[in-house]
């Protein structure tokens, strides 16, 4: 892991900048967490009125759980799509209003602010946009002849719940992308340009690297907002449906666990879940950092 | 500038101009959907066009509050909810900006540890854990609190990892600078590090206030008393009506009224970017 | 000038020192939008009516969420002493014996009148054990029924005062209707698993699972999968085919109203209680009102329907104060007066013959036509082992199987058969699952 070449030397100050952070990281996450790690060995009721332990089973469950294997499957398109999407049009908004002199603010500000859309209310619009009776897109797509379904078509249901997730984490990549650019140093972009490099060479080798600390951070960030933060979204979109083809692994959780109740099962599911973000989340650090120039 | 590209303005202009359209278009519709009357939703396309009732909806909204739908007075969940957020919004800017510092510029046994131990909180959000979290919560005693509702939401990596990103980009001969001068490690965090760092606290702020600011489900299980209702559990109870149609018009009234503080975090804000590009043109 | 008035207060605390000392009594509930704001209306009235105790309602979110939240504070010891819970809840709840208090039990240990009898016996058959016994207080229940659209039944030359009775007559208007030009598509409903499927078959007189649907006891498993549902599907998935029949989507079918209210569809089944709503947005046309319809050649059809909606549990683990009060507010809330008036404002059933009887009394049913549809609906004929109820383990995610199984069934992807065996064996074993869980 990176540090500076060369460091501060002090013993106990480091300990006492971590320990509010450590402190609320292990009483709220870490504690909490620990007792779903518990619980998903046990079969219990609701109520916690009668715990049994039951060794594995949850977990073999799981594995032969038709629905939990296709939960994997829709979350290996779902989260990617959502990272790709948000995150290709947060730096292409960024990289355009990084060009112009006139109007950047005012751009800025409408791109920015739909931001502030609480996800419960984003996933209301967007339901009312999609509606195949009252929305505009169907309405829209059947002029050029397309009959929008996603009730009933995987693959709509699928690019519907795609966009209303990405839609707000356009704002928040493009904010991030716009603060990496201001910090680009002026005098290395006129450089290239005296060397003779045009505006798209310039951007592909000069500005893109130097904004891939900022792309693996959102990278990252968005991959885990695809994977934990959406079902807002999709909760309030197509609800998993149709056919399971849109229920991600955490809506999944949170329909077995919070609505179904079925603690042990939802908790065997939250510890796959954690053990496989943190796996990618490792293999990403050892293998990103290793390229990323800072 | 450096060099013109006349098409390649026109491009940019035509790119932002078709993003602002995508991107602001769902938010246009709420403003619209809160002038019309309550039944002009589901009876043939969704409205495009203002309609007529926007005064009386938006003076029914600020005088009667949401009293009138089923939701106590807007000020007193206003005002929770931006006591919310702005606790949200500092606490964790202050606790991550200084583990950060730890994780960066020191060596000290157990450091991947702890930076593991936060990294690994981006993983779980509240809503998954919520049945063991809330124990904790309860057991604490925080129930029905601005504690109890904020400080189990600033665990969270996020703005940690931000830092640590934006600390490695940081010249490392500024800190040997420093050294030389002789300036401790509070100094050359709070002289050098602190400064530089504005433009990544003002977009985390934004960020971090709205996050704060659009929390349903945590505030919806620690509350018990109507006193400390949030503005968005308010939408959520007018919105989500068993066996009934909501009022739509009148849930996107209190929507664009809830979305006011937060748009005008983001434009003051966006001053503040602006002030740091000039203030750092390198 | 301040002492006098100090004084002054503490003379009225002294005399009024029952009411400071009120018994508080919290009640959770998932009522939201107007059903919130008369809940607090009644709420009012009550603690304004007597001084001893004092009733806090507080909104806990959607069904589930208010549900998990009474849960979640059960297990932290923080739970309220009253919480709503919605009929597919049922089964989790009344597992959980040593987390609830059966209505009837507290009635008696505290000593409360409380004639059981007085009840619609098709809501109270729901709530009740094996033995006939109470276990929750029923507050908001409701059953589907069949709305349509009468102008455009006028214009595909319907009587507009008939509705179709028989799914024989559903097939035959919607034709006519589409046909004819008046609207694009004949039927939608709301709920496929609770209309379609559950109703459906209660309707008919065919049982929903073994054990009087599974009132009987936690052994119980599912059968909705005989001839009759069978051929039901069959045309359902027939007519959407020929676009007699549009989907609403799953659940409650969000997308059903839409393509009522904007008379692209004719005739639409849902909740009774949306009644209110229905009227509210079919801006440009006159609503008539049925009851759900059924096949002619099956014997004992129409039985009676069944409902839904939530009742109130009471949670153990307070003191014997807070349930006298609770006993007391149960009182008041299924009086007649407060009956009545809920039942009139909301769309939803009258709970008791009483209350019912106050409402004709009043002429309500005659100057709101259609209001009474749903209460001769579930009232046809005294309940069978079929048309009780049913109650299920983890009937939440049931009801989830029968909609993607449903969504399977419409694509193409599974013949009805199939789909209705999926949906047996997968909630069979998501029963099993529970009897295992609860012990």
């Amino acid at each position: 892991m990176q540090t500076k070449r060369t460091v501060f030397g002090n013993r106990l100050l480091p300990y006492a900048l971590l320990l509010p952070q450590l402190a609320v990281t292990v009483v709220f996450f870490l504690w909490p967490a620990a007792q779903a790690v518990l619980q998903s060995f046990q079969r219990e009721d609701a109520f916690g009125l009668s715990t049994t332990w039951v060794g594995l089973t949850n977990y073999a469950d799981l594995l032969s759980d038709p629905t939990y294997l296709n939960s994997l499957k829709v979350t290996a398109i779902f989260a990617p799509a959502v990272t790709l999407l948000s995150v290709g049009l947060g730096l292409i908004f960024a990289a355009s209003l990084d060009r112009l002199a006139r109007g950047s603010r005012v751009y800025a500000a409408l791109l920015v602010w739909p931001y502030a859309v609480a996800p419960a209310i984003g996933g209301i619009m967007w339901w009312f946009l999609f509606n195949p009776t009252i929305g505009l897109l169907p309405y829209l797509l059947a002029m050029v002849g397309y009959r929008w379904d996603h009730a009933l078509q995987p693959t709509d249901a699928m690019i519907l719940v795609v966009i209303a997730a990405s839609w707000k984490q356009v704002s928040y990549n493009f904010l991030f992308f716009m603060a990496g650019l201001q910090a680009i140093p002026k005098s290395m972009i006129e450089a290239a340009a005296i060397d003779g490099a045009g505006p798209v060479k310039r951007f592909f080798t000069i500005v893109f690297p130097l904004l891939s600390p900022t792309t693996f951070f959102l990278a990252v960030i968005n991959l885990v907002y695809a994977m934990f933060d959406t079902f807002p979204v999709i909760h309030a979109t197509t609800g998993g449906n149709p056919a399971q083809s849109t229920n991600i692994l955490v809506y999944k959780v949170f329909v077995d666990g919070f609505i179904g109740l079925n603690l042990g099962s939802s908790a065997a599911q939250s510890v796959v879940l954690m053990a496989i973000v943190v796996a990618l989340t490792v293999i990403q650090f050892k293998w990103v950092e290793r390229k990323v120039t800072y | 500038m450096i060099d013109r590209h006349p098409w390649l303005d026109a491009l940019a202009h035509v790119v932002l101009i078709v993003g602002v359209l995508i991107v602001a278009f769902p938010v246009y519709v709420a403003v619209i959907a809160s002038t019309h009357g309550p039944n002009d939703f589901m009876s043939g396309l969704i409205p495009l066009l203002p309609g007529h009732e926007m005064v009386a909806n938006y003076r029914s909204m600020l005088t009667d509050g949401l009293s009138s739908s089923g939701a106590p007075p807007l000020g007193g969940m206003l005002w929770n909810s931006l006591v919310m957020a702005l606790s949200i919004a500092f606490g964790k800017i202050a606790i991550s900006i200084l583990s950060a510092y730890a994780i960066v510029y020191f060596r000290f046994p157990f450091r991947a540890v702890a930076f593991w131990m936060i990294f690994v909180t981006l993983m779980l959000p509240v809503e998954v854990r919520i049945v063991p979290t809330f124990k904790v919560v309860a057991d604490l005693g925080l129930l029905d609190s601005y504690a109890g509702l904020t400080i189990p939401l600033i665990a969270s990596a996020t703005a940690t990892f931000l830092f640590r990103q934006f600390f490695l980009t940081v010249p490392d001969e500024l800190m040997e600078a420093a050294r030389i001068d002789g300036a401790g490690p509070l100094k050359f965090f709070r002289d050098i590090l602190l400064p530089l760092s504005r433009t990544n606290i003002a977009a985390l702020f934004v960020i971090l206030f709205i996050y704060g600011w659009n929390q349903y489900l945590w505030p919806l299980m620690v509350t018990t008393t109507s006193q400390h209702y949030t503005i968005v559990m308010g939408i959520k109870r007018m919105s989500d009506v068993a066996d009934a149609l909501p009022q739509w018009n009148v849930v996107m009234t209190t929507a664009v009224l809830a979305m006011l503080p937060p748009v005008i975090v983001v434009v003051a804000m966006q001053r503040l970017f602006v002030k740091g590009l000039i203030e750092t043109e390198k | 000038m301040l002492t006098r008035s100090l004084i002054a207060g503490l003379a009225l605390t002294f005399l009024s020192g029952s009411s400071f000392a009120a018994t508080e009594i919290t009640w959770w509930h998932a009522m939201g939008g107007e059903l919130g704001k008369k809940l607090d209306e009644i709420v009012a009235k009550y603690n304004a009516s007597q001084s001893d105790y004092k009733v806090t309602a507080v909104y806990k979110g959607s069904y589930p969420e208010t549900m998990t939240a009474a849960i979640a504070a059960f297990r932290a010891k923080q739970q309220p002493d009253i919480v709503q819970v919605f009929e597919v809840g049922t089964g989790t709840m009344m597992a959980a014996k040593g987390a609830v208090y059966p209505v009837y039990q507290l009635m008696k240990d505290t000593g409360t009148a409380f004639d059981q009898k007085a009840f619609l016996s098709a809501v109270v058959g729901y709530y009740t054990d094996a033995d006939g016994n109470m276990l929750s207080m029923p507050f908001n229940s409701s059953t589907p029924i069949l709305y349509y659209n009468k102008d455009v039944f006028q214009k595909a030359g319907l009587d507009p005062e008939q509705p179709p009775k028989t799914w024989e007559d559903v097939e035959a208007y919607s034709k006519k209707i589409m046909s004819s030009g008046a609207a694009k598509c004949g039927f939608t409903t709301g709920w496929i698993s609770w209309v379609q499927l559950e109703n459906f078959s209660a309707w008919h007189n065919k049982p929903i699972g073994t054990l009087q649907n599974g009132i009987g006891g936690p052994d119980a498993e599912l059968t909705f999968n005989g001839d009759l549902q069978v051929r039901h599907w069959t045309n359902l998935k027939k007519w959407q085919d020929e676009g007699l029949f549009q989907y609403g989507g799953p659940a409650g079918g969000n997308d059903a109203p839409p393509k009522f209210y904007s008379q692209e569809c004719a005739i639409y089944m849902n909740s009774s209680a949306s009644r209110a709503g229905v009227i509210g947005n079919a801006k440009d046309f006159k609503v008539g009102f049925g009851m759900l319809p059924y096949y002619s050649d099956v014997q004992g059809a129409p039985q009676n329907s069944i409902i839904g909606g939530a009742t109130l549990w009471v949670l153990k683990g307070h003191s014997e104060a807070e349930y006298k009060g609770v006993a007391n507010f149960f009182t008041f809330l299924s009086s007649p007066e407060v009956q009545a008036d809920w039942h009139q404002y909301s769309g939803y059933l009258p709970i008791t013959e009483a209350a019912y009887k106050l409402g004709q009394d009043q002429g309500f049913y005659a100057k709101n036509p259609g209001s009474d549809v749903a209460i001769k609906q579930i009232t046809l004929n005294p309940p069978t082992e079929n048309s009780k109820g049913l109650r299920f383990g983890n009937y939440v995610q049931i009801r989830d199987v029968i909609d993607e199984e449903f969504q399977n069934l419409l694509a193409g992807k599974k013949t009805p058969k199939d789909a209705l065996d999926s949906v047996v064996t997968r909630g069979n074993k998501l029963i099993a699952d529970f009897r295992a869980a609860n012990g």
